[in-house]
């Protein structure tokens, strides 16, 4: 068992840096925290909680990361727990198992989701394996942060939106937040499950709006989708940045068509019960996701709903998707992405079939 | 028994034109023309000038994400010139626009790409490159693979190919040199080690004294250069290409150079960058002392300078018409590239994206109904 803790000599108590004010600003106070300030906030605090917990990436450090995630956390924890690495994503991926497997909390960040493609084989073959093949002796409890999807007018393989490949990978979680306070509830669960998780962080929303958002300490369960708006006529069923299209879309329907609409937060493990009691009680669904078409999450949930609700359904399940395409470069990337209006368009067919 | 020395190795450092523009007349011996050096030191300019319009369509909106080539030109030109056009290929990242000029992109596909449209990707008929590569360190594979198949097909090419200090941390990297050394392949690997990765120095990178001593792992012949002297770069690659045309296999350069911009418009270098050390680069920049070169035998004036710089200006204006010009691509662009042949659900979701079905087969169940027909 060499992922106990001890038997490396790593205190659990509590860690032995000074007690520092939580770093929030007036802004911050007044006007809430944009969901990048609510994960920095939530490292920041495991990060004075659990000595075990260390960050490793390209520019996390002294440069904050690119989206400027880790700012500041270098200067408070040091370069010993807030750690720059060389340019090499599968170097990242790999040590970070290491550290796990001997006791440490690592939280690898991978630049932008492209960049997974380097580290894939430490992640799925290797992250996501070790505990069955050891049945149980050792294990990874990794947190993977992956700014995450399109909209930004990024380069190539700045936008892409990967999630259902780690979802398909068995012995990884897969967790995509949309909102700040559930970023932060998220991302204390994932650095605290024994298990390894990618945290996929949609870019769009990095800076887009702001929030309150609890100061202290508090988890959000992973595998706990939340019900953003009750109705009764259909249910939209969505994750990550598409959550803001999706609120456009209700904005913009008829007041007589009822949504309830469902923000996954965890796509793996998936909160079938939500899924099922909504879908059984208004019959009708879509399902939105910025992903490629073909074997996207969206499938997977057309098919769990088929399973579970076929009976109650007044209409086919409809998916609102990428196309199965490269994601293109920028100038045609708001032609790719679901949009408000081909949500409610689908809305309407969906209602009036 | 003894302890015996089983290896021992050296690192060179060839630098032919200082700082100040004085020239290493023995090294710089059949390197290049008096008229070479004027015409690429000209196109170094036009290349600088489109660089810092590039900055500025950034910053003003009309274009995305552009990391800057300014202080490394050098390296692409002296490089560049080095391979012979319209026969050996160019396996570029993306601080080498100017080597890409050179064997014949048109300027205004660099500003394209940056502007968010592939077009700026597809490489004109004839003219010997891959496209920009986005993912650092992936792309030196692909030279060695074209390198071996000029050596299988026992042809005269070499593959060059550019990447930084960053770049070979990867993986890939190290393969790459593996196999070219391993097969005996033609291809020049030159590292423009820039001192930065983002925000990470060379030495936090790596824990090698020179980046080019890591050639010598894999046996393959190696030196390090004045990246920003365009005699001593040209004379390395001309040195690496003839050997590897010659059928010696592949080698190594490692160029000492400098970015002097921010790593791309999303950075801001003051974060991590000591403001004296790009203080004291700016004095090494390559066109300063190229021109104290050409004025120190009479070649250039400032009389030339200002002619070449309106010239430059105008050569740049039209390069962004043009850019500019190009209206954003149908939306059948999407889907008319995945593969050789559209798919027949590629096809559906193409012809039917934006209508009613909504990249859907409009047979599809709730789409065929009488309510919506
Ligand atoms: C595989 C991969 N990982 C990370 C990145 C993000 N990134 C872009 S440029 C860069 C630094 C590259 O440094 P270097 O190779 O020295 O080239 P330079 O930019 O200095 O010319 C990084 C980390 C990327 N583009 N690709
Ligand atoms: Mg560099």
């Amino acid at each position: 068992m060499i992922n106990k803790p001890d038997s490396f000599g790593i205190a659990k108590s509590k860690s032995t840096q000074p007690e520092l004010p939580m770093p929030r600003t007036p802004m911050m106070i007044e006007k809430g925290l944009t969901l990048v300030d609510a994960i920095n906030e939530a490292l920041y605090q495991e990060l004075e909680r659990d000595p075990r917990v260390v960050l490793l990436g390209e520019d996390v450090g002294l440069n904050g990361g690119v989206f400027r995630v880790t700012d500041g956390l270098q200067k408070v924890f040091g370069p010993d727990r807030v750690a720059d690495t060389p340019l090499a994503e599968s170097g990242i991926m790999g040590t970070a198992i290491g550290l796990a497997m001997a006791g440490m909390r690592p939280i690898p960040e991978i630049q932008f989701e492209g960049f997974l493609g380097p580290a894939y084989d430490q992640l799925c073959n290797h992250a996501a394996r070790y505990r069955t093949r050891t049945r149980g002796a050792i294990t990874i409890p990794l947190t993977v942060r992956v700014p995450w999807g399109g909209g930004i007018h990024a380069p190539e393989l700045h936008s892409d939106s990967p999630e259902a490949i780690y979802a398909h990978t068995p012995g990884l979680k897969v967790v995509c937040p949309s909102t700040p306070s559930d970023a932060k509830g998220l991302l204390l669960s994932a650095i605290r499950d024994p298990d390894p998780v990618v945290f996929f962080e949609p870019k769009r929303v990095y800076r887009s709006y702001r929030e309150q958002v609890p100061e202290g300490d508090y988890t959000i369960p992973i595998g706990q989708a939340k019900v953003v708006q009750e109705g009764s006529d259909i249910t939209v069923i969505t994750w990550g940045a598409n959550v803001f299209q999706c609120l456009e879309a209700l904005d913009k329907l008829p007041d007589d068509v009822s949504v309830e609409l469902i923000d996954l937060r965890t796509i793996s493990p998936v909160d079938t019960d939500t899924i099922v009691q909504s879908v059984q009680k208004t019959g009708r669904c879509v399902v939105v996701q910025e992903a490629p078409k073909t074997c996207g999450m969206a499938s997977e949930l057309t098919t769990l709903i088929q399973e579970h609700c076929f009976l109650y359904l007044k209409a086919p399940v409809q998916r609102v998707t990428g196309f199965d395409t490269i994601m293109p470069y920028y100038k045609l990337e708001l032609d790719y992405l679901p949009d408000a209006k081909r949500i409610v368009e689908t809305i309407g067919l969906t209602m009036a079939y | 028994m003894p302890i015996k020395t089983v290896y021992t190795a050296q690192i060179d450092h060839l630098q032919i034109l200082d700082e100040n523009g004085v020239l290493d007349e023995k090294l710089a011996k059949d390197t290049l023309s008096d008229e070479q050096v004027r015409y690429l030191y000209e196109f170094m300019i036009t290349c600088r000038a489109l660089d810092e319009v590039a900055f500025k369509l950034q910053r003003s909106g009309r274009m995305g994400t552009y990391p800057q080539n300014k202080g490394q030109e050098a390296n692409a030109i002296g490089s560049g010139f080095a391979a012979k056009k319209g026969v050996d290929f160019l396996v570029p990242c993306y601080r080498e626009n100017a080597a890409l000029f050179l064997h014949g992109l048109p300027m205004h596909y660099i500003l394209l790409h940056w502007m968010g449209d592939e077009r700026g990707n597809q490489i004109p008929e004839g003219v010997n490159m891959t496209p920009l590569s986005i993912p650092i360190g992936t792309q030196m594979l692909h030279a060695t693979g074209i390198a071996w198949a000029f050596k299988l097909r026992k042809e005269a090419r070499v593959a060059i190919t550019y990447f930084g200090d960053g770049a070979t941390s990867e993986g890939d990297f190290h393969e790459a040199m593996n196999f070219a050394s391993t097969l005996q392949v033609p291809c020049v690997f030159y590292c423009q080690n820039n001192q930065w990765a983002i925000s990470v120095p060379r030495e936090n990178q790596m824990n090698s004294e020179t980046v080019a001593q890591k050639a010598i792992a894999y046996g393959m012949p190696t030196i390090q250069v004045d990246g920003n002297d365009l005699f001593a770069v040209y004379k390395a690659t001309r040195d690496a290409i003839e050997r590897a045309r010659a059928g010696g296999g592949p080698s190594f350069i490692e160029a000492v150079t400098y970015r002097l911009a921010d790593h791309t418009t999303a950075d801001d270098a003051r974060r991590y960058r000591d403001p004296n050390e790009v203080e004291a680069w700016m004095g090494k920049d390559p066109i300063i002392r190229l021109r104290k070169y050409l004025e120190g035998k009479g070649l250039w004036n400032a009389e030339l300078q200002a002619a070449h710089e309106e010239k430059s200006r105008a050569i740049v204006a039209e390069v962004i018409k043009t850019a500019e010009g190009i209206a954003k691509p149908s939306t059948d662009d999407i889907f008319d590239y995945t593969y050789a042949t559209l798919t027949p659900n590629l096809e559906v979701q193409r012809r039917t994206m934006r209508t009613a079905s909504l990249a859907q087969d409009p047979q599809q169940a709730g789409l065929n109904n009488p309510v919506n027909a």
